[in-house]
């Protein structure tokens, strides 16, 4: 059996699964520690359905959680930026771009040191241990508890960003260091910023694992614990300490595998309507579409891969008003609040979920205290509102123009109508309300090729394809179905300073669990 | 009609721009950037000057970076490098430019005489001498038509400094100059072809600042509009010297190669149909120098080449494809300045070491 969790900004969703078979599902609300939420929904998956503990194999849990401390710029660590690139760089120094909110909020310093490569491996310039000593001197003053290192082509030579944390380390005892070359790929700016919002989380991403970690155990869990990844496949709790912003789109990955998963269509348009947002993303032969060029994360350019997710203020918890005879949906929302605030639960304000239940599509909390209390023709009109920027989102989201099935998932999806355009009828499969918990449980498996190869003149293609292949291997080794792993990113990066062409390749291949590998 | 710049104008101009560069001319996010960032500290604004209103002895010196596109996007430059080409050109010569101009269309490259002037104060020609991107500095109409690109100067992050002089030969100035650039790392900043505002008006491809600012403009709102951004593409092309657009494939990115070598970023790429069936491959140096479907040249240099974000139409350099990309590719005729004999004999398909003569797009691919 395993426990999949999806933490959202609004809801704790749990499922407990064995194979492909949904046991049990729960939905409850997300609390502001995230872990009594989880103590929550762990007990209300007992009271559904009876386990024992000991035989749960696995807990995989998706989580939002780190992307929304930086959206909302909370709970984010004090943070340097330590550039190893003089003389070079100097016009675009770290977090050139930022949203001034934001660097405030990681009371963020910028710091430009000599050092960096040549794309073929030459120094720009030597290293200086002075200047670095003089940065940690600097960074303990301003009591910055996190730090991170780039250095240009450091994808090409990392060994000046290792120098760097090594005397930083020695210096700074306690403190937090990510490296721009464990971080991202070529781009200095994209792969620096990565890096620097990856330094901000460290601090969050330890409380959150140890919370985690503790709440199981209580318990009484024993299964290793695993968050979902970008891509949909999982990270062991070591790495998300160090890594966490490499969570950053498995909310959208998880929901639009579990719509997959759920509905059994695989080239559709996934509709995830929240608390706070609408997600759509579209699923292609089962794999959600990525976004082609940067994508910017709460106004910071990055180079991660990510879903391509449209997102739309609309969700179960959004704000109505009626002003001057027009009605309006969000994009502000009472989020995890909707329990205290929204109409149908005793609440004083006006929520789209207010609306869909005095409109009759769904019965939630009370409905007597809004039926024939908000104006009907005023919950119309909202659901109209919603309806309409849904539909053309999906339209925006459509590159062919064959007609796209919708997949509606997500607790508030009971917003959406029943059909949009040409897309026929909206499916809405079983347990569409707690998919982003289901798709966590179906992770994905990873195999990973990164290392030199030397490429002759005339072998290119043969040694990329026995690369790709390892990594498909490797997946199906790791656990994968054969049938459904699929090559994902394949990067190569010439190493001019080695003999025999080298160059360094990273294949990474994902497909799905073999459930059967670990029903138990 | 000269005009002021504001910032408000980088992002659109650098969008527009990287799509004349046709893969080439540098990464319009950092040329945006770096532009912006020396606004915001000098609080200056930019004259831009429509060629037709320059005087016929104002002296103009064009800047620009050199190199491989691949290093520019880790190798940021220190930011003052193209003002010391510049100033040391001007020692050299003994005389103050009135103005600077870019010398292609691209991302980077139409932006950097936009530093120049945000640090200098100097005026910029709105024109250049490719109405494009081309990888090499004797592949401008500013020498096809008769102007010597010697004295060329370049300036380094060391505040070194190189004077090229070799006469009429433009390209033996580029395989000097392509020597040091490689030494410098990859990248170098250089003033070079310096002229009359009656050579800039005889010579030069006129208003491509000012129709980079269009075209950026136009993909922006239609974006926004939720319009096709490919028809408004067209749309915006359809009064200028660029009227033939023509969509040559929509599909994703199955396999990139790409090197950087001899100073430049040289490689190829393969798209493959959505629908699985049919393949484009297309042939770089710096900037895109042939499309081929299913074997078959469909658009070729000087014509130009331009992949787009098959979503957004979003321009995509060569440096910054990779596998997975969606793309619509799109080719688009090249003004007639850039089509006669003695032009393609410089920049035309076997300038490149292609075995095949030009051919119009519009004639590859009728509409």
């Amino acid at each position: 059996m395993r426990i999949g969790i999806d933490v959202g900004g609004t809801n704790t969703d749990a499922v407990l699964m064995d194979g492909t078979t949904v046991l049990a599902a729960v939905k409850t609300a997300t609390t502001r520690d995230v872990t009594s939420g989880i103590t929550t929904a762990l007990d209300e998956l007992k009271r559904q359905r009876a386990f024992d503990p000991a035989a749960v194999n696995a807990v995989m849990i998706g989580t939002t959680h780190f992307i929304n401390a930086l959206v909302e710029a909370d709970r984010l660590a004090p943070t340097a930026a330590v550039r190893l690139g003089l003389p070079s760089t100097a016009s675009l120094p770290p977090m050139v771009d930022w949203p001034e909110r934001l660097v405030t909020a990681i009371s963020g310093r910028a710091y430009l040191c000599h050092g960096g490569h040549e794309f073929d491996g030459r120094h720009i310039a030597e290293l200086r241990e002075d200047e670095i000593l003089r940065v940690a001197e600097d960074i303990d003053r301003h009591g910055i508890r996190s730090v991170a290192i780039s250095s240009v082509f450091s994808p090409v030579n990392a060994e000046f960003e290792q120098r760097a944390a090594e005397i930083l380390a020695a210096q700074l005892p306690g403190i937090a260091i990510s490296l721009s070359s464990e971080v991202g790929r070529m781009g200095l700016l994209e792969r620096e910023n990565a890096t620097i919002i990856n330094a901000s989380l460290r601090e969050l991403a330890d409380r959150i694992v140890d919370g985690l970690a503790e709440t199981l155990a209580a318990a009484g869990i024993r299964a290793p614990l695993y968050l979902s990844q970008n891509d949909g496949t999982l990270m062991d709790v070591d790495f998300a300490r160090r890594y966490p912003v490499a969570t950053f789109a498995s909310g959208p990955t998880n929901s639009m595998r579990g719509a997959a998963f759920l509905s059994g269509v695989d080239t559709c348009a996934v509709v995830d309507v929240g608390g706070t947002t609408s997600d759509i993303g579209v699923l292609q032969n089962g794999f959600p579409r990525e976004a082609t060029t940067e994508v910017s994360v709460a106004g910071i350019r990055t180079n991660f891969r990510m879903p391509d997710v449209l997102s739309l203020g609309i969700g179960g918890g959004s704000r109505v008003r009626e002003t001057g005879g027009e009605v309006t949906v969000g994009p502000d929302s009472v989020g995890y609040r909707l329990v205290e605030r929204a109409l149908v639960f005793g609440g004083d304000t006006l929520t789209a979920t207010d609306v869909a239940v005095a409109a009759g599509r769904a019965e939630i909390g009370d409905p007597s205290l809004v039926r024939g209390v908000v104006d009907r023709s005023l919950a119309e009109a909202a659901l109209q509102r919603i309806a309409e920027d849904i539909a053309d989102a999906i339209e925006r989201m459509r590159t062919s123009p064959d007609p796209l099935p919708v997949v509606a998932v997500g607790g508030g999806s009971i917003l959406l109508p029943d059909s949009f355009g040409d897309s026929g009828r909206v499916h809405r499969p079983d347990h569409f309300a707690v998919a982003n918990a289901i798709g966590a449980a179906i992770a994905q498996i990873g195999g990973m090729v990164d290392r030199i190869f030397p490429v002759e003149p005339g072998q290119r293609r043969a040694v990329l394809d026995a690369a790709k292949q390892e990594a498909v291997d490797r997946a199906i080794a790791a656990g994968a179905k054969p049938g459904s792993v699929r090559v994902v990113e394949v990067d190569e990066v010439p190493l001019a300073y080695l003999p025999g062409n080298a160059t360094r390749i990273r294949v990474k291949a994902v497909g799905d669990l073999q459930v059967e590998a670990v029903r138990g | 009609m000269s005009y002021t710049l504001d910032r408000a104008d980088l992002a659109d101009l650098a969008r527009g721009a990287a799509l004349l560069g046709t893969g080439g001319g540098g990464d319009p996010y950092i040329g945006r950037l770096l532009v912006d960032q020396a606004l915001k500290e000098t609080g200056r604004t930019i004259t831009v000057l429509d060629p037709a209103e320059l005087d016929d002895d104002a002296f103009v010196i064009p800047t620009a970076q050199m190199g491989a596109p691949t290093v520019m996007v880790e190798k940021i430059p220190r930011g003052d490098e193209a003002v010391i080409a510049l100033r040391t050109l001007e020692r050299h010569l003994g005389r103050r430019a009135d103005a600077t101009m870019p010398i292609e269309c691209g991302g980077i490259n139409s932006m950097i005489p936009l530093l120049v002037a945000a640090h200098t104060g100097l005026p910029v020609v709105d024109a250049d001498g490719m109405g494009r991107a081309f990888p090499e500095l004797q592949m401008e109409t500013f020498s096809v038509y008769g102007v010597p690109g010697s004295p060329l100067a370049i300036g380094g992050e060391n505040d070194e400094m190189v004077i090229i002089d070799t006469g009429h030969d433009n390209k033996r100035m580029e395989w000097l100059a392509r020597g040091i650039t490689i030494r410098m790392g990859g990248v170098a900043h250089i003033a070079e072809y310096s002229m009359t505002g009656a050579d800039v008006k005889r010579t030069a491809v006129p208003n491509t600042l000012t129709l980079g600012l269009r075209i950026g403009r136009a993909l922006r709102t239609a974006r926004a509009e939720h319009r096709d951004p490919i028809a408004a593409l067209a749309a915006t092309m359809a009064d200028t010297l660029y009227d033939k657009v023509r969509v040559l494939f929509r599909g994703k990115v199955v396999d990139v190669e790409r090197r950087t070598e001899a100073g430049f970023a040289r490689g190829s790429a393969t798209l493959e149909a959505f629908d699985g069936d049919g393949k484009l491959e297309l042939t770089f140096q710096n900037e895109h120098l042939v499309a081929r479907v299913n074997g078959e040249v469909r658009c070729i240099v000087p014509d130009l080449i331009c992949v787009l974000d098959s979503d957004t139409a979003e321009p995509i350099t060569t440096e910054g494809l990779r596998y997975g990309q969606r793309a619509v590719v799109v080719g688009i005729s090249t003004p007639d300045l850039m089509r006669s004999p003695e032009a393609l004999a410089v920049f035309g398909p076997r300038a490149f070491g292609l075995d095949v003569d030009f051919r119009p797009v519009e004639e590859l691919v009728p509409a």
